[in-house]
């Protein structure tokens, strides 16, 4: 059943996952479609002004290449998903503040928490291509965050902010029982795991 | 992607309320419209199952499988105090 | 006729495949004998689940397409290439294997006599299915209402249960309009193109005949035929809508 093939390296697999090849479009809600014109990215929140980049603005900033193994809570598991993005340690440099967190906020609505020590010291990115193409919108385009290091819920599609806050806000699923934090490696699917 | 509508979500309503609910209405927290459940915006393909207002567009109903715990979280969407009532309605 | 679904039953049962059909190429119908079956209205569905070797669960639903009436429960379904249940369904299920699954589910989307008519029935692609049970259903009793199914498919070779839709027109008296969108026989009598305000005008009953309309499809296709029917005047109360997701139309 499925498309679901042998775990053939079961290091690289977290526990309860299967690979897939494929790369499936889970979504709660429908594709937002923001044009480049009026698409801008904005690190706010606890910090002394926000700071905003227009389309070409971001794209001009220092970029990545990078291959990542992303885990969804939905138990798929897909390796070497090759991407292009802004590491995040870019976008919050010179930033300065007493946060702890933030919450990344998107077109459509959804919103998800992390702890700033999950996003920095290159651990995350917002990504703008995916397999060497422009990202496509069902798979969060033009942009989204990518934090592979944690369920792939946490790597907000369609991304337009992240709001730096004192206290942890929990986001969307995180509200509706998922786990705060989501490490795949200690299988922390939902609260109380 | 494509929305599904209510229908999709009847069988996981059914067990929770006890009652057919498909033909059941309520309206949306956030903008006051009255719709029948069925007519609601259904994304399936997530960690849980979201319905939205075809209106607004908002989400008035989660659907979530936690562990072994099923769960309807339905506070944006104001049904009448007995569902049973509603649903058994014919139009 | 059973009325179906008790308060607060939903179990999970198992049905035993009797008889596969293929309707289509990509279309297979599944005849299910199943002890506890309760009975169901014409449109309403059931709800498959499969359960892997390991342990991995996938869950669909799939629209009973057998009348209340019949001997056997019937499920059609459609291939999706990218599916993780449907392949199996129509590539790998055989008689005497068993499938799990919960109904009948559903009451929004259900026809009965007494809810009057005239019908009209508005299918796009795997569509269809839920109205075979409404037309079988409807050829039983009184057809003290008249019913007319419009239904669109790619080429003649997708239409589903096309002979036995022509029976139903020719001994029953449904009103049954194809339409083919991609490619359709040099001459062929019936609807070329696809489900557009024109046609739609043209063959629906005008508003004034306040015919309880049902449409059932991808979720384009539903939503655009139901916003025209809409605009052409019909109470949206009246036009009743189930949405399959996108799929090969």
């Amino acid at each position: 059943m499925g498309r679901r093939r042998p775990i053939a390296d079961p290091s690289r697999v977290p526990p309860g996952q299967y690979l897939t090849e494929d790369f499936p479009v889970l979504s709660a809600g429908p594709t937002p479609h923001t044009s480049l014109d009026e698409w801008s990215f904005t690190v706010g929140g606890a910090i002394g002004h926000p700071v905003s980049w227009s389309w070409g603005e971001f794209i001009a900033l220092p970029s990545e290449s990078i291959v990542v193994d992303i885990h969804c809570v939905t138990k798929w598991s897909k390796l070497d998903a090759t991407w292009k993005g802004v590491s995040v340690d870019t976008l919050l440099e010179g930033v300065e503040t007493e946060a702890e967190y933030l919450t990344a906020w998107c077109d459509g609505g959804y919103t998800t928490n992390l702890a700033l020590e999950d996003v920095i010291g290159g651990k995350s990115w917002v990504a703008y291509e995916y397999d060497g193409q422009p990202l496509h919108p069902e798979h969060g385009g033009p942009a989204r965050l990518l934090v592979p290091h944690l369920y792939f819920w946490k790597s907000a599609k369609w991304v337009r902010g992240l709001t730096l806050t004192l206290d942890d806000e929990p986001g969307f699923w995180e509200s509706y029982g998922y786990h705060n934090h989501g490490d795949p490696w200690l299988e922390q699917r939902y609260q109380g795991d | 992607m494509d929305a599904l509508d209510g229908n999709a979500i009847a069988g996981e309503l059914f067990e929770h309320f006890g009652v057919e609910m498909t033909s059941a209405r309520g309206s949306c927290a956030h903008c006051g419209a009255t719709t029948q459940i069925a007519e609601l915006r259904v994304y399936a393909r997530a960690p849980g199952t979201v319905a939205r207002c075809q209106g607004c567009g908002n989400v008035v109903m989660v659907l979530t499988v936690i562990g072994e715990t099923r769960r309807v979280d339905h506070q944006s969407f104001q049904l009448p105090q007995r569902p049973g009532q509603s649903s058994q309605c014919h139009d | 006729m059973a009325r179906a679904a008790l308060p607060g039953r939903l179990t999970w049962q198992l049905g035993r495949v009797v008889e596969l059909r293929d309707e289509t190429p990509r279309c297979r119908s599944i005849a299910l004998e199943l002890p506890d079956w309760p009975g169901h209205r014409a449109g309403q569905h059931v709800d498959v689940r499969l359960t892997a070797e390991d342990g991995y669960q996938a869950q669909r639903s799939y629209s009973i397409a057998s009348a209340p009436e019949d001997d056997e429960l019937v499920l059609t379904v459609e291939r999706l290439e990218d599916g993780e249940v449907s392949p199996y369904l129509t590539g790998e299920l055989r008689p005497g294997d068993e499938l799990e699954l919960r109904g009948p589910i559903g009451g929004y989307f259900a026809w009965d006599q007494a809810l009057g008519g005239p019908l009209l029935m508005v299918a796009g692609g795997s569509g269809v299915v839920p109205f075979r049970a409404m037309l079988r259903y409807w050829a039983t009793g009184e057809r003290a209402v008249p019913s007319r199914l419009l239904y669109s498919s790619r080429s003649l070779s997708d239409v589903i249960y096309r002979d036995e839709l022509m029976d139903l027109a020719a001994d029953d008296g449904a009103d049954i309009q194809l339409t083919l969108t991609r490619e359709w026989p040099e001459d062929w009598p019936g609807h070329r193109g696809r489900l557009d305000r024109a046609l739609l005008e043209q063959v629906a009953w005008p508003a004034q005949a306040q015919p309880l309309v049902y449409v059932c499809g991808p979720t384009t296709l539903v939503e655009a035929v139901a916003s025209t029917l809409v605009e052409l005047g019909h109470d949206p109360s009246r036009v009743r809508t189930e949405r399959f997701g996108p799929t090969g139309t």
